[in-house]
């Protein structure tokens, strides 16, 4: 388990804004998941928790072990700290071979298991056949797993992970992912991961935390974010479709019913507490809980006119881009028989209709 | 024509002497620089720098101050060594140190301050000391750049000529270096010898600026390929 609360303030200068990074996590056994833009202090606090960046305040513990504490002046070196790092450029060593750069990371262990600890390693992640070559005689995939295996050998008790996927193709992501799932399941070592690519967030994440301009705005496991994001900037950041901007008409919470005007149309949703009639508010829907059909002249209950932009295949479904950053999932097959048609009605199921 | 060798091999000898100490120094010198925030970084840099443009002749007057038989500084080595260091041949050591040196920390800095950061704080997160840091990942990366450094820095000890002759003196068969037996020739009107002599300093640098080219090349393929 890690517990880190890190403040860090950088002043504005001739040519940069100033930040500060205001951050409180906890990350259990899993993968907990960093999301957020660039320039939201998601490197600043893996390396904060790694020690290359010493915070204002704070204090930062690994189970029981104090790394850093702003207030007792605790600041334990990189060296002493037993997080494993996973850079963005995999930072493995360009004049050792693939077996030496794990022999660099096990070189405080006795000498007596170092070889057999690097050979059983370099067997578990696929390298032993290219253990003798230099990073740059290796494939992609075989680098990846290279630095992951490195930062692992040691046994570290958290495992720091910054974009280690950015800017890979689909295989070698797809490859990726499915050594970070191992790593999971066998080494049970709690990881820190930075992305911002919320796909990853879904493909890995056991818990997220959602930062903002160096605070984290939310946080919980990735499919209650994605669900119900904690307010429209949150729900920007996710990417996600059809944030559309309305106005509560009327509010019943016997019937637990209520009413939203958003253009020329208005939609039934549920009952919405806390809210007052009146209130501008943004409506959210995923494109998955929307149903659509081919428009036949004056839209139905709960119906919104739309004309279609164009379509994304995905994988398994179909993604249907509407004028007026409507989105709509469906099936993929499901539509082949209205290819062609531009005018559609899009269907808002009431009970799903959430407003952040 | 009876050509005397004594000035090569004493100019040999000093340059591969004050190298040595340039290179030790330098890198210390280098790494500092590169790595450390401080007020008075760059204040430093210019310091060290500050033999490369100042006059041959002003620096040896500086070093005649602070070395000479009346300077505490030369008082110690005369106590320690039993002689004093201005005019004998150590003292043409130190000249060539003072020659060599910046030109090494300048290539050092440069080279340091390239190495992509990631490699060092990747070593320190697997438990190395910052000692360890250096000789095993820092160093190795650096090394091309600084081998070359260090064979700039020798040709520059080789051809010193106006501190040595300042700190030094023109002592034939003690401290009359190759620079220094070459102004003598051309004085003394020997003109065989001056070229001769003239042309072998020539070949080294030659050698030696090649060897610094060649060195400068990427090790580890193309840049990308190293990430």
């Amino acid at each position: 388990m890690i517990q880190a609360r890190i403040r860090k303030s950088y002043a504005a200068g001739l040519d940069s804004a100033g930040f500060s990074l205001d951050i409180d996590f906890r990350a259990a056994a899993g993968i907990t998941v960093l999301f957020g833009s660039s320039g939201a202090g998601k490197t600043l606090t893996l390396d904060s928790i790694a020690g290359f960046v010493r915070p204002d305040e704070g204090r930062i513990l690994i189970d029981d072990q104090i790394l850093f504490d702003g207030a007792s002046g605790v600041n334990l070196a990189p060296r002493d700290r037993h997080c494993g790092y996973v850079f963005q450029n995999y930072a493995l060593f360009p004049h050792m071979t693939l077996r030496e750069n794990l022999e660099f990371a096990v070189e405080r262990a006795p000498r007596l298991g170092r070889r057999r600890k690097v050979a059983e390693v370099l067997e578990k992640f696929h390298l032993t056949e290219v253990a003798g070559r230099r990073p740059y005689q290796v494939s992609g995939g075989q680098k990846q797993r290279c630095s992951i295996a490195r930062a692992l050998i040691g046994a570290p008790r958290v495992l720091l992970l910054d974009e280690p996927a950015r800017g890979l193709d689909a295989p070698l992501r797809a490859e990726f992912y499915s050594v970070l799932r191992q790593v999971r399941q066998e080494f049970g070592t709690p990881m820190v991961l930075v992305t911002h690519d919320s796909e990853e967030c879904f493909q890995l994440g056991d818990e997220m935390v959602v930062m903002r301009e160096g605070r984290a705005v939310q946080s919980g496991t990735p499919r209650k974010v994605f669900d119900q994001p904690a307010n429209v900037d949150v729900a920007r950041l996710l990417g996600l479709y059809n944030l559309l901007p309305v106005e509560i008409r009327s509010l019943d919470p016997a019937r637990n019913a209520s009413r939203l005007r958003y253009g020329d149309f208005e939609l039934a949703g549920p009952y919405f507490p806390g809210r007052l009639i009146g209130d501008q508010v943004w409506l959210f829907v995923r494109p998955d809980e929307l149903s659509v059909a081919p428009s036949n002249g004056r839209p139905a209950f709960n119906q919104i006119p739309a004309k279609l932009l164009r379509t994304v295949q995905k994988p398994e479904r179909l993604r249907l881009e509407f004028l007026g950053d409507i989105a709509v999932e469906v099936p993929g097959g499901a539509m082949d028989q209205f290819n062609g048609v531009n005018e559609w009605v899009v269907e808002f199921p009431s009970r799903d209709l959430r407003i952040l | 024509m009876r050509l005397d060798w004594f000035p090569l091999w004493l100019s040999l000898r000093v340059a591969s002497i004050s190298t040595a100490l340039a290179l030790a120094v330098g890198l210390w010198l280098a790494w500092i620089l590169a790595n450390r925030k401080f007020r008075a970084k760059e204040f430093l840099d210019a310091a060290i720098t500050l033999p490369l443009v100042l006059p041959p002749t002003v620096l040896g007057y500086y070093l005649l101050v602070v070395l000479g038989r009346s300077s505490p500084i030369g008082q110690v080595y005369q106590w320690a060594f039993g002689q004093p260091l201005v005019f004998t041949w150590q003292a043409a050591v130190v000249a060539s140190l003072f020659h060599s040196t910046p030109l090494l920390v300048k290539s050092a800095r440069a080279a340091f301050e390239s190495v992509d950061r990631s490699y060092e704080r990747a070593a320190r997160t697997l438990g190395a000391t910052e000692l360890r840091v250096f000789w095993r990942v820092t160093l190795p990366l650096v090394r091309r750049s600084v081998l070359a450094a260090t064979a700039l820095a020798f040709a520059r000890s080789l051809g010193d000529f106006g501190v040595t002759l300042m700190i030094a003196g023109d002592i034939p068969n003690r401290t009359q270096t190759l620079s220094i037996a070459i102004f003598d020739a051309v004085e003394g009107g020997n003109g065989a010898a001056a070229r001769v002599l003239v042309l072998v300093v020539s070949a080294i640098a030659l050698l030696i600026l090649t060897l610094a080219n060649r060195l400068t090349s990427n090790p580890f393929g193309p840049r990308q390929a190293s990430l």
